[in-house]
């Protein structure tokens, strides 16, 4: 990380105005809404963001220059994500169309490509022909694209398509919807609009074919002792029984629990793999720990070959 | 789709006024009427925007039309080249 007096360029004893004004110069220059695409710019908006939340709040400049807290301080909220909607489907409701004149339309493009590759893509002039084919993308959630969802799209034209999202869609998948792209032309049958879905991670679950991972915090006392815990599935909370002495990296699995049966697969499992979590220093378990003989003394990295 | 209250709360610090004006003056364009305006994800990442180049990016009201005029026609550009490079992309 960064030190953020140096990403954005000032002395260590620069006032507040001096770091706002140093920031919002280099924002200027970086924001990603205006270098789309530009993943250094982005990489360089987020730095100096990340050190103007540090620098701009005094509470935590001060930790900061005690040391206190190193330079990432804590994660922080994420930024302007208006690109991601531009620049899909749904950025066509601020598209030129009505509201200004001179923008792009489908014929500029085509009359660039016709003449490039020769012309003639859609024949005679009058004969009927089937519209073509329209590509968009569509970015949806982990759990839409697992449990399936219906998700509206804006199309140029301010047409909006409902998109049936099946259960059990991958990152990639192309849905085609017939005769939802350009109409026909003379008569002729419209084309299909091929929509490629765009999964998002999870915070916690991950796909795997049919089957979901995932990693389940427990406390030391659920592992030891074992008992039921509430885990989260991608079809609601389910009570889970922890056998007693799991160790961490013990894997439970949840049988039908993973992406719901669709299109004749038979639903997926959901495993979750144990992880300790000793919690808050506790002065009455480090006391107990200090005192106790354990009954079988081992030794866990038996196993590894320590120099 | 959430309604005007719920994007008061996601977006603190946002004056009602100035949601009001900038839909009254087509910066942003929420479904539904007056009163029972819709907003999709991209109206509130648009609002947030608008807010961040205002009051972070120093582009006072009056020169804001001229900004989202342009960005708007950058994005247009950026999603029909990206439609073009789909397809084409696919055949290597």
């Amino acid at each position: 990380m960064e030190d953020p007096y140096k990403a954005l360029g000032v002395a260590k004893d620069a006032t507040a105005a001096q770091i706002r004004s140093a920031y919002r110069k280099l924002a200027k220059q970086h924001h990603p809404d205006l270098n789309p695409g530009d993943a250094k710019s982005e990489q360089r908006f987020k730095t100096v963001s990340a050190a103007n939340d540090l620098l701009s709040d005094p509470d935590r400049r001060g930790r900061f220059d005690r040391g206190e807290i190193d330079a990432s301080g804590q994660p922080q909220a994420p930024r302007s994500s208006y690109r991601e909607h531009a620049e899909g489907p749904a950025g066509a409701r601020y598209g030129p169309g009505a509201a200004y004149s001179g923008g792009w339309d489908e014929d500029a493009f085509a009359d660039i490509f016709g003449s490039a590759f020769g012309g003639g893509a859609r024949g005679g002039r009058d004969r009927p022909a089937r519209g073509r084919d329209e590509r968009y993308t569509l970015q949806t959630d982990f759990l839409s694209a697992v449990n399936g969802a219906t998700q509206r799209l804006t199309l140029p034209g301010d047409r909006a398509l409902d998109a049936v999202i099946p259960s059990g869609t991958t990152d990639g998948q192309v849905l085609r919807l017939r005769g939802q792209g350009e109409a026909g032309h003379n008569g002729g049958p419209s084309g299909d609009a091929l929509i490629e879905i765009h999964v998002a991670p999870h915070a916690f679950f991950e796909r795997d074919g049919r089957d979901i991972r995932m990693l389940l915090p427990v406390t030391l006392a659920e592992a030891v002792l074992g008992g039921p815990v509430a885990a989260p599935t991608p079809g609601g909370s389910v009570q889970l029984r922890i056998p007693p002495h799991s160790d961490s990296g013990f894997e439970l699995r949840l049988r039908g629990r993973g992406v719901p049966a669709h299109g004749g697969h038979p639903a997926g499992d959901l495993y979750a793999r144990l992880r300790i979590m000793v919690g808050p220093p506790d002065p009455a378990l480090e006391a107990f720990l200090k005192t106790w003989r354990p009954a079988k003394p081992f030794e866990p990295r038996q196993t590894m070959e320590l120099p | 789709m959430i309604g005007v209250e719920v994007l008061l709360t996601v977006i603190p610090g946002l004056p009602k006024s100035d949601l009001e004006r900038w839909i009254a003056n087509n910066w942003i364009k929420p479904d539904g009427r007056d009163g029972a305006y819709r907003f999709a994800d991209i109206d509130v990442a648009r609002v947030k925007l608008i807010l961040e180049l205002r009051d972070e990016l120093e582009v006072n009201e009056a020169a804001l039309p001229v900004v989202l005029l342009l960005l708007d026609q950058v994005y247009d550009l950026r999603r029909q080249i990206g439609r073009i490079n789909a397809p084409v992309s696919r055949r290597d």
